[in-house]
């Protein structure tokens, strides 16, 4: 085992890809000499060379309509989006056309591409650095919508993801790139997609969260379980496909459900875990479901004060528990 | 004309090509009997053409985008990608006469316009003949126009990456021209030298907005020197003129780059079965371009060359026509697709 940030992880996991198999490939924005604004192809360019290392121009619809054509061909891009906050010029490739590929064609194309995207906020980002943009693509069959918040996840996932024959949007949350550090094996894994992981077990209350808000919600579950509060973290880690047995079970075991997403909260992926537990475990709830969701303005500002003011945090979500607990 | 797209900006100047009538002597690599199977061809996917109108306006076909005008454009330019041999297509919404010529039998295209089983494009999920076509080279899955031109410029751009020697055909209307992806699309295929010659079929008509509100420069194809790569303005009504261009093209793509060729088109139709063209066109407007028919300029030539004799144009007519029937007769027929398949390939099996 070595200790590896998130950051370090998912460069691992293009590295090791990359060299097993001589048809993946990353094109985007400043990938190249610059290793991407984040660094996570940093250093892929000597490896691999700029044939497959590809900087593109600044143009973000066509980075994923050429990826969505070379998949077509049987290679397996890795567009990056720099920030989530420039993926709607591609939303037309990615939503209109990636994600109706297969169907729209009986089966006949595959799109074996992921779409790697930093996204998130709580990093002074302003309303242009600091999206969460994950609730239209959780909304359209076709995509998988990937979402972790560990590196160990990170690693897994975005190998399986590249070698899946399925539009991937992968998320990387910004915060989590170098704040998050933790034991990565030594040998080659892959994770699945679509398990969910327990993260912290318990008995009293369910918390279902994914990405920087599973350490949010596992500093407030500690924190509460002084009070007498025991509660499972459930991390999604994957929103398409959604363990949703990973999360009825735990809401069947504890009876009660906070959902905990940065995103806002209106149609976002917490109003669907709800309905769900609603439709599916309905007999089994003690107290109305509870969700811990930024509010519903377009995104979070960059002043401070306000920033605070959108972010859940681990005061908000232990407050939330308390209440649930007490119900 | 062709405009010459290169570096340096002296060689912008656009320099006069003839653009001449029908040539008395077929292209290098062209028979006669290319030409006659060719034209047979061309006059079914026109029979198919009418008779899925009139489908239409029978209730059986709920929506249709006619080639009527584009045929020479669509068929010789498959023509030359056919006796290339490694060349993939993209083509666009109107051109059901290259589809169908690529290789589908008259019932496969019937099963497509009327939604049934069998479709081979999307066994009915989408619009007749989009999706793909992977036996025959073909690829085209939106209706979002200009969406597929970053598809394509990806394909080439893969097809590159894996050093084989394809080259991509991708098909646009003058409306996709105006779309920002189109701009992106060509910019970087000049940027790597892609194996792709851009087919823009200029009807002169977006839906019923006319060229001169949707451009302000005569040629499409002038746009070309903006990207570094050549563009030309070909008669897209004179099918041996579309034929030599389009191998030439290929050829140019294969060994320096892209070309972008502007096929001069009229549009003989409305834009769909769901559009009145007399709303917008001048009613002389339309008498005169039904006059520019190239399917009747082509059998006029047949004739000319004594490629075919005016008895035998009547028997071809008469064959497509029975064709036609048959194919109308077996779709009609055929069972729409099951409803257990509503859930099947959401995600590749």
């Amino acid at each position: 085992m070595t200790e590896r940030s998130v950051i370090e992880a998912v460069r691992d996991a293009l590295r090791e890809e990359m060299s097993r198999d001589p048809s993946v490939f990353v094109m985007g924005e400043d990938v190249g000499r610059r290793g991407g604004v984040f660094l996570a192809t940093q250093g892929l360019i000597d490896d691999f060379g700029e044939g497959r290392v590809v900087d593109t121009p600044l143009a973000e619809a066509s980075i994923v309509g050429m990826a969505l054509g070379c998949a077509f061909r049987g290679m397996r891009p890795i567009p990056e989006v720099q920030f989530s906050d420039f993926i709607w010029p591609t939303i037309n490739q990615l939503v209109g056309e990636a994600a109706r590929a297969c169907y729209g064609s009986n089966g006949a194309l595959k799109v074996p591409m992921v779409v790697r995207v930093p996204y998130g906020g709580g990093i002074r980002g302003g309303l242009f650095h600091s999206q969460n943009v994950e609730s239209l693509f959780f909304h359209t069959p076709g995509l998988k919508v990937i979402a972790p918040g560990t590196p160990y996840d990170a690693k897994g996932l975005l190998k399986s993801a590249i070698r899946d024959n399925s539009p991937v949007v992968f998320l990387e949350h910004k915060k989590t790139y170098r704040l998050v550090r933790g034991e990565v094996p030594d040998d080659p894994y892959v994770l699945p997609l679509g398990q969910a992981d327990i993260k912290r077990a318990g008995s009293g209350i369910t918390v279902a969260t994914y990405g920087l808000m599973l350490h949010y919600c596992l500093e407030a579950a500690e924190l509460v379980a002084g009070e007498g509060i025991d509660v499972e973290v459930v991390d999604l880690r994957s929103l398409c496909p959604l363990d949703k047995e990973t999360v009825l079970e735990s809401v069947r075991k504890t009876g009660k459900l906070v959902v905990v997403h940065e995103d806002n909260i209106t149609g976002g992926v917490g109003a669907e875990i709800a309905a769900l537990a609603a439709d599916e475990a309905f007999e089994y709830l003690d107290a109305p479901i509870t969700r811990v969701c930024g509010p519903d303005v377009p995104t979070m500002p960059f002043a401070q004060s306000l920033e605070d003011a959108y972010m859940p945090n681990t005061e908000k979500i232990a407050e939330a528990l308390r209440k649930q607990a007490a119900y | 004309m062709v405009y010459r797209g290169e570096s340096s900006p002296e060689n912008h100047d656009g320099t006069g090509v003839s653009v001449g009538e029908l040539a008395a002597s077929l292209p290098e690599g062209l028979t006669e009997q290319d030409m006659v199977d060719v034209y047979a061809k061309t006059v079914l996917a026109r029979t198919m053409d009418e008779r899925i109108w009139a489908l239409n306006r029978q209730g059986k076909v709920p929506i249709a985008a006619s080639s009527q005008g584009h045929e020479a454009a669509e068929i010789a330019s498959l023509l030359a990608a056919q006796k290339d041999g490694r060349t993939f297509l993209f083509p666009y919404y109107r051109d059901l006469a290259l589809k169908m010529t690529a290789g589908l039998t008259a019932t496969q295209v019937m099963l497509s316009f009327m939604g049934k089983d069998g479709d081979p494009y999307s066994n009915g999920r989408q619009f007749p003949l989009q999706g793909a076509d992977l036996p025959r080279n073909i690829i085209q899955i939106s209706n979002v126009v200009g969406a597929g031109l970053t598809q394509a410029t990806g394909y080439a751009f893969a097809c590159k990456m894996q050093g084989d020697d394809t080259v991509v055909l991708c098909y646009f209307g003058d409306g996709a021209s105006s779309q920002g992806e189109t701009h992106e699309a060509m910019n970087f295929a000049g940027v790597h030298r892609l194996p792709i010659v851009y087919i823009c079929e200029n009807n002169h008509y977006a839906i019923s907005v006319p060229q001169r509100r949707q451009m302000a420069v005569e040629d499409v194809a002038s746009r070309a020197a903006g990207y570094g790569f050549p563009g030309i303005v070909v008669d897209g009504l004179d099918f041996l003129e579309v034929y030599a261009t389009t191998r030439e093209a290929i050829g140019h793509a294969r060994t320096q780059g892209p070309v972008l060729l502007e096929m001069k088109c009229e549009r003989l139709m409305p834009h769909t079965t769901d559009d009145d063209d007399r709303r917008y066109r001048p009613p002389e407007e339309i008498e005169e371009v039904r006059n520019r028919d190239p399917v009747a300029r082509l059998g006029a030539y047949m004739v000319e060359q004594g490629f075919l004799t005016p008895d035998r144009i009547e028997e071809i007519k008469a064959e497509a026509l029975r064709e036609v029937d048959a194919a109308t007769d077996a779709a009609e027929a055929a069972s729409p697709p099951d409803v257990a398949t509503l859930f099947d390939a959401v995600y590749p099996s």
